[in-house]
C-alpha cells in the first residue's frame, strides 16, 4: 500500500507560546482506518486541523494523495472530509440545506441524487426538512458526518465521531466506517474509546505531549505488548505469597482469595504448569480459574503511563 | 474559481435575509419612513430649499444611505461573524476556498441585501416625497459600490469582533456619528469653514454627495473626487482583508 498522507517534521507552536506538536513524522496508508490516540490535550485534533488547513504549521511539511497541502490546497482539500470533535452547525437551517452547503463549499455541483445517498446511508433522509435544532444529540452528529462525507472524499478525518453518542449508534458507525474503507476511502480517526480503535484500526498511532511516540499495526502491537494474566479462585484465604514461588510474575489479591499470574503467550514456557505443580505441593487448592488478554486499552494505558 | 462553493454560500445567506425578512427589510423601511415623516413632512416643510431643492427631497439620498451603509456593515459583519460564533467557520477553512471566493460569496450577499434594502426605501420615499433621478445609472452605481464598500468593511469587523458587543460598537459609535454628520441631513457648505474641511476626513460625506449629485446634479464635492475616494476607501478594506487572510488573524491558529 502507498502512503496517501506524509506528514514531516511538523511542529506547531501557538502564539502563547505552547507546543502543541514536536517534529511530527507520520505516513498513513491508502485504504486503512488508522487510530490516531492520545490523552486530551496531546495534540490529536492539531495533528488533524493541520493536515485539513485549519491550524498553520510553524514549520514541516504535508503532503495528501502526493500534493503538498500549502501549494495545492484546492486539490487536497477536495479530497478531504473533516467531522470535528464539536457538533457546530447553524442550528436555524434544515439538514438538507447544511449538507448541500458543504458538497457546494468542496466545489462539487450540486446533485440531489448525492445527497439523498448520504443521507439515507445515515437514516438521515426523513429528517432532512427538520431544522438542525430539533434533532438529537446523536442525530447531529450524524449531520457532520453527513457534511464531510457529501463531496466524496478520499481521506476521512473522525475526530472522536462517537463521543456522547448512544451505544446502537456507536455500532451504526462503526458499521459506516467500514463500508467506507471498502470503498476505497481512507479513515483517521482519534478516540476515547480505546475499544473502539480495537474493533476498528487497521494501525494505531499513539501521540503525547504533541510528540508520535509509536506507531504499530494494531495485531502486532497486541501481540508485542499484550500480555495475558490466569486468575486463581482460591479456597482458603492467604495471607502471604509463599517464598519463592513464580517470582513477580504472581500476585496475591488484597482480599487474599485470588492469585494473579502474568504471563506471556509467546514465551516458550508459559509456566502454568508449574505454578500448578508448586501450589499443589505447598498445599494450596484453587476452585477456579480463568485467562484473560490484555485489551488495547491495557496497551494504552501502560505506554502512555511509563512515558509520562 | 470555486463557483459552486461561492453560489452553495450565496444562497445560504439570502435565505437568511428571507428567514428574517421582518428584521432585514421591514425595520430599515419602517425607521427610514419615520425620518421622511419627522424631518420630510413635518419639519421639513419649515426649511427653505437647499439648492434649488425641496428640503424633504433633499433628504432622500442621505437617508437611503444612512440605511445602507448601516445594512451594508452589519450584514457584511454578521455572515462571517456567525461562522466563527457557532463554529462552523472550520469548514471554510478547509474547503477548497480562495480569500477572494469567500469574499465574492459573503461580501455579495451583503451587498445584494443592501441594495435591494436601498431600492425597496427609495420606492418608499417616493409615497412621501416627489424627487426624480436624474442619473438613474450613476444612482445604481453609487448604490453598488457603497453596498460593496461597506460590505467589506462589515466583513472586516466581523473577523474582528469576538463578541456581539463588539459586532455592535463600530456602527453604533463610528459609522451612525459618521453618517449624521455626512451631510445626510444637510449640505455640508451650510457648515463653517473649520467643519466644512473637518468634514473632508468623513468619507461618508464622499458617498452622499455623490449619491445626491446622481438626483439632483447638485454636491458638495466635485462628482470625480466623490467616485475616487470611494475607491480609494474600497481599496483599503480590500487590502485590510487580505492580510487578515494572509496572516490568519483571528481566523486562523
Amino acid at each position: 500500500m502507498d502512503n496517501i498522507i506524509t506528514v514531516k517534521n511538523l511542529n506547531k507552536t501557538y502564539k502563547t507560546g505552547y507546543v502543541a506538536l514536536k517534529n511530527v513524522n507520520l505516513e498513513i496508508k491508502r485504504g486503512e482506518i488508522f487510530a490516531l490516540l492520545g490523552p486530551n490535550g496531546a495534540g490529536k485534533t492539531t495533528l488533524i486541523n493541520t493536515i485539513c488547513g485549519i491550524v498553520k504549521p510553524s514549520s514541516g511539511t504535508i503532503t495528501a494523495d502526493g500534493m503538498d497541502i500549502v501549494s495545492d490546497y484546492r486539490k487536497v482539500r477536495a479530497k478531504i472530509g473533516l467531522v470535528p470533535q464539536e457538533l457546530t452547525n447553524d442550528m436555524f437551517e434544515q439538514v438538507i440545506n447544511v449538507v448541500s452547503l458543504s458538497r457546494g463549499m468542496f466545489g462539487k455541483a450540486p446533485d440531489t441524487a448525492v445527497l439523498e445517498k448520504v443521507l439515507k446511508a445515515l437514516s438521515l433522509w426523513d429528517k432532512r426538512n427538520n431544522k438542525i435544532m430539533t434533532l438529537s444529540g446523536g442525530m447531529k452528529r450524524r449531520v457532520m458526518i453527513a457534511k464531510a462525507l457529501s463531496h466524496d472524499p478520499v481521506i476521512l478525518f473522525l475526530d472522536e465521531p462517537t463521543a456522547g453518542v448512544d451505544v446502537a449508534l456507536r455500532r451504526d458507525m462503526w458499521d459506516m466506517v467500514r463500508e467506507l474503507r471498502k470503498s476505497g476511502v481512507t479513515v483517521i480517526l482519534t478516540t476515547h474509546y480505546i475499544e473502539e480503535a480495537q474493533e476498528m484500526a487497521d494501525r494505531i498511532g499513539v501521540i503525547q505531549k504533541g510528540e508520535i511516540i509509536l506507531v504499530e499495526d494494531k495485531n502486532t502491537l497486541m501481540r508485542k505488548m499484550g500480555k495475558k494474566q490466569l486468575t486463581l479462585s482460591l479456597t482458603t484465604k492467604q495471607n502471604t505469597l509463599p517464598s519463592d514461588l513464580m517470582g513477580n510474575q504472581l500476585e496475591l489479591s488484597a482480599d487474599g482469595m485470588q492469585l494473579i499470574y502474568t504471563f506471556d503467550t509467546k514465551a516458550e514456557h508459559t509456566g502454568i504448569a508449574e505454578l500448578i505443580r508448586k501450589l499443589g505441593g505447598l498445599g494450596i487448592d484453587f476452585k477456579d480459574l480463568h485467562t484473560k488478554e490484555s485489551s488495547l486499552e491495557d496497551i494504552f494505558v501502560n505506554l502512555v503511563g511509563s512515558k509520562a | 474559481m470555486n463557483i459552486y462553493a461561492i453560489r452553495a454560500i450565496y444562497k445560504v445567506e439570502m435565505a437568511r435575509f428571507r428567514r428574517s425578512i421582518m428584521q432585514s427589510l421591514l425595520a430599515p423601511v419602517i425607521s427610514t419612513s419615520l425620518y421622511f415623516i419627522v424631518f420630510g413632512s413635518a419639519i421639513g416643510s419649515r426649511m427653505t430649499d437647499i439648492d434649488g431643492v425641496t428640503y424633504a427631497a433633499f433628504i432622500v439620498p442621505g437617508l437611503t444611505m444612512l440605511s445602507v451603509l448601516g445594512q451594508s456593515v452589519s450584514n457584511g459583519s454578521f455572515g462571517i461573524y456567525m461562522q466563527k460564533f457557532v463554529g462552523t467557520i472550520y469548514e471554510m477553512l478547509s474547503a477548497p476556498i480562495s480569500t477572494i471566493e469567500i469574499l465574492l460569496s459573503y461580501v455579495g450577499a451583503a451587498a445584494t441585501k443592501s441594495v435591494i434594502i436601498g431600492v425597496v426605501i427609495l420606492i418608499t420615499a417616493r409615497c412621501f416625497v416627489t424627487f426624480n433621478v436624474a442619473h438613474p445609472l450613476w444612482m445604481l452605481a453609487f448604490l453598488v459600490l457603497t453596498s460593496v464598500t461597506f460590505s467589506l468593511f462589515g466583513f472586516i469587523i466581523g473577523v474582528w469582533a469576538d463578541n456581539f458587543e463588539k459586532l455592535q460598537i463600530i456602527p453604533l459609535m463610528v459609522i451612525t456619528p459618521l453618517t449624521f454628520l455626512g451631510g445626510s441631513f444637510y449640505s455640508i457648505n451650510m457648515l463653517p469653514e473649520f467643519w466644512q474641511k473637518l468634514s473632508l476626513f468623513n468619507p461618508v460625506v464622499y458617498l452622499v454627495s455623490g449619491f445626491r449629485w446622481s438626483f439632483y446634479e447638485t454636491s458638495d464635492i466635485n462628482i470625480g473626487v466623490s467616485l475616487g475616494m470611494t475607491f480609494v476607501f474600497m481599496l483599503i478594506c480590500l487590502i485590510v482583508i487580505s492580510i487578515i487572510f494572509k496572516t490568519g488573524y483571528k481566523i486562523k491558529n
